[in-house]
């Protein structure tokens, strides 16, 4: 059972790390698909900085390294989205498209690279911190507390803060919804969705490295990161674009995600007889689910997904 | 005044497809650089030589028939993602599509011995209907079809490693082979291996996936069915009013599109060319290349004929480079840099219009000023 809340809290917080990452770059009018291809550079970026460092150092320093490598990878990647999407209008869903194929076939084909560098015949896309790992953990009576938990935690508050009690926060969630009425008022929309996409790299890199800590100790790049980016996006729209929703839905797919990995600690799931595959799929059919029951009334922002043309009424 | 072929729209396209294929692989050879120097050249020419890594005809000729046999479902998932996108429908559920169609076929041929033809039209019946689901939601529950799709894609992918296991090879996570186990679902050859050095997989799957790539584009430009798919794709509300049903619109286009996809997955496993491992933890990128090849082709169904050669080309070649330094995912990254580049091509196509607009009006301003001065030296002369 304490195994159970122990997966549920740490999948919970990767989908809400992920989702509010969305939610800054939707809250600006960018639709950011790209949030799978953004968390497997993150998660690059903070196995990288594992991987360097020494396996002596104190558990804060490098737990700091560890989040500002995830972070910094993650933000210069998503650059590439506010490139395309804000400043040459591409298709935004194009561009997130080819930024998920692209955040695995560059990870997997960099760790290669790096793997045969130091041991010709090493060919696989693995990184392994055991050691590292180790500095996240915190054993409390049988619970390993994690401390992406409470970073989760702090991004959440310090997320509902921004966006709902500073101006900044204000003036982006105004791109959002009707960005002509913002820059008549003298706001930069270019500059406040680049904001939205920056930010949404800041959350999506240290999702991705929290997603690689949850349960294994060494990451295998080749398999990107299973769909979680788009989970998030399900948890994001659950949540209908705010915060504290947000949590709440991440809690309960977290729930459906970690009952794939504990399931067989239940005597009576076990006895039920279902093959391992239906609890794979079930987070996925779930979010289909709930999609189905919560996006007719959708309180998406209304200008999403659409490129800003100064010039158009 | 002469008429710039530069502002013909087919030619645009083209040249701004040429244009993301030189930037990406030029971009692919500076990763291989950073990577190591010494041997990048060589590796890019390899992913582009392909087949002609071999020195002998014969062998260039038979691997020229292998990746003839790939291209076809790409060239299916190229079409999927095409037909869905001209209704304005991103379509990127196409790689669960292919997933459950490649997963029908092969269940009908190894546990039921269906003949090819009946696992074949299970596969389209599966996918239409893996696809009218992604549609159903978004017509009825307004589900982004994105997520919708990704979704189905992983459940796609458990079910279909579930359903396999049943008819793998004892020993090994693959499934049986179709030429021993059931001979009877292979698809028809018609002899056409023997252009390629008896390549017994290059099969009517090839011709037959040209063919389809025709059809499509009758479909959507030529027929009533086709206009009213775009019409819906391009305004909704507007195709409501003028009385189509938008509704049921939606849904055939994504049912139609899982056809394409499923039959895809048909193409490429009735050929015994590759076998499906039960074990693997991720969607095969067929799927998702054939975005890379719908968007190149320009999204015309000809250009995507000529696209998905190319993208399935240069993934093959990239088993050719040398392991030692490089890895194959090299051109896994080329193409996703090129689907990248692919959303500039609105850009390129809009930078091209401005700067022959700007030129025209130049030379009208000169043809002006010349009559004004020939006037000017007329009126000198009297």
């Amino acid at each position: 059972m304490l195994l159970l809340v122990q997966y549920t809290l740490i999948f919970a917080s990767v989908l809400v790390l992920v989702a509010l990452g969305g939610c800054f770059a939707e809250h600006s009018g960018v639709i950011n698909l790209g949030l799978e291809g953004i968390m497997v550079i993150g998660a690059l970026g903070g196995a990288l900085m594992m991987r360097t460092l020494p396996g002596s150092m104190a558990a804060l320093p490098l737990i700091l390294c560890v989040l500002l490598g995830a972070i910094l990878f993650g933000v210069v990647y998503s650059a590439l989205l506010g490139v395309a999407c804000i400043n040459f209008k591409a298709d935004q869903t194009i561009v997130g498209t080819a930024l998920n194929m692209l955040g695995v076939a560059a990870a997997t084909v960099f760790v290669k690279a790096i793997n045969t560098a130091a041991n010709p015949d090493d060919v696989s896309s693995e990184i392994q911190y055991v050691e590292a790992k180790k500095k996240f953990l915190l054993n409390i009576g049988g619970f390993e507390f994690n401390w992406f938990m409470l970073i989760a935690i702090v991004m959440l508050v310090v997320a509902y803060f921004v966006l709902y009690k500073t101006r900044f926060g204000l003036r982006l969630m105004a791109c959002g919804e009707h960005p002509q009425a913002a820059d008549s008022v003298g706001i930069n929309v270019y500059k406040m969705r680049w904001a939205g996409v920056l930010i949404s790299g800041v959350y999506g890199g240290l999702g991705g490295i929290c997603y690689i800590l949850a349960g294994v100790s060494a990451w295998k790049f080749e398999n990107g990161v299973a769909g979680f980016g788009f989970l998030a996006l399900a948890v994001m729209i659950f949540g209908q674009w705010k915060p504290t929703r947000i949590a709440l839905a991440a809690l309960l797919f977290g729930l459906f995600r970690a009952l794939s990995n504990v399931y067989f600690g239940f005597p009576f799931l076990t006895a039920l007889n279902i093959p391992g595959s239906v609890y794979n799929m079930l987070p996925y059919i779930i979010s289909l689910i709930v999609l189905a029951f919560t996006s007719k009334n959708s309180r998406a922002p209304k200008a999403e997904g659409i490129p800003y043309d100064k010039g158009q009424r | 005044m002469k008429k710039n072929i530069l502002k013909n729209s087919a030619v645009q396209s083209l040249l701004a497809s040429l244009l993301c294929i030189a930037l990406g692989l030029l971009l692919g050879y500076v990763v291989l650089l950073f990577i190591n120097p010494s041997g990048a050249s060589e590796a890019i020419l390899a992913v582009v030589k392909n087949f002609w890594n071999y020195s002998r005809a014969n062998l260039q000729v038979k691997n020229f028939g292998n990746t003839l046999v790939k291209t076809a479902p790409l060239l299916m998932c190229a079409l999927s993602v095409l037909f869905a996108y001209k209704v304005g429908l991103f379509n990127i559920g196409t790689a669960g599509q292919y997933v459950v169609g490649s997963c029908a076929c092969l269940y009908a041929a190894l546990q039921l011995h269906w003949g090819w033809f009946g696992c074949m039209v299970l596969a389209i019946f599966v996918g239409a209907v893996y696809g009218a689901l992604v549609g159903l939601l978004k017509a009825y529950c307004n589900v982004n079809e994105v997520i919708s799709g990704i979704m189905l894609n992983w459940i796609g992918l458990y079910t279909t490693n579930m359903l396999l296991a049943r008819v793998k090879e004892s020993t090994s996570p693959y499934t049986l082979h179709l030429k021993t186990d059931a001979p009877q679902a292979m698809l028809p050859t018609l002899g056409l291996g023997k252009f390629f050095n008896n390549n017994g997989n290059v099969t009517v799957a090839i011709p037959l996936s040209i063919l389809l790539a025709v059809v499509i584009m009758i479909l959507l430009d030529k027929t009533k069915l086709g206009y009213e798919l775009r019409a819906t794709g391009n305004n909704k509300n507007a195709a409501k009013y003028a009385g189509m049903a938008e509704k049921r619109n939606i849904i055939l286009t994504l049912a139609i599109s899982g056809c394409l996809a499923a039959l895809g997955g048909a193409f490429l496993y009735l050929t015994d060319f590759e076998q499906w491992s039960v074990t693997q933890s991720s969607v095969p990128g067929m799927g998702f290349n054939g975005i890379a090849a719908a968007f190149l082709g320009g999204l015309n169904p000809i250009g995507t004929i000529f696209a998905s050669y190319f993208i399935q080309h240069i993934t093959v070649g990239g088993a050719y480079v040398d392991k030692t330094m490089y890895s194959s995912q090299i051109s896994d990254l080329i193409s996703s840099l090129i689907i990248y580049l692919c959303g500039f091509v609105l850009f390129i196509k809009y930078a091209m219009n401005t700067s022959i607009a700007k030129r025209e009006e130049k030379q009208i301003q000169m043809e002006k000023e010349q009559s004004r001065d020939a006037k000017a030296e007329k009126g000198g002369d009297k």
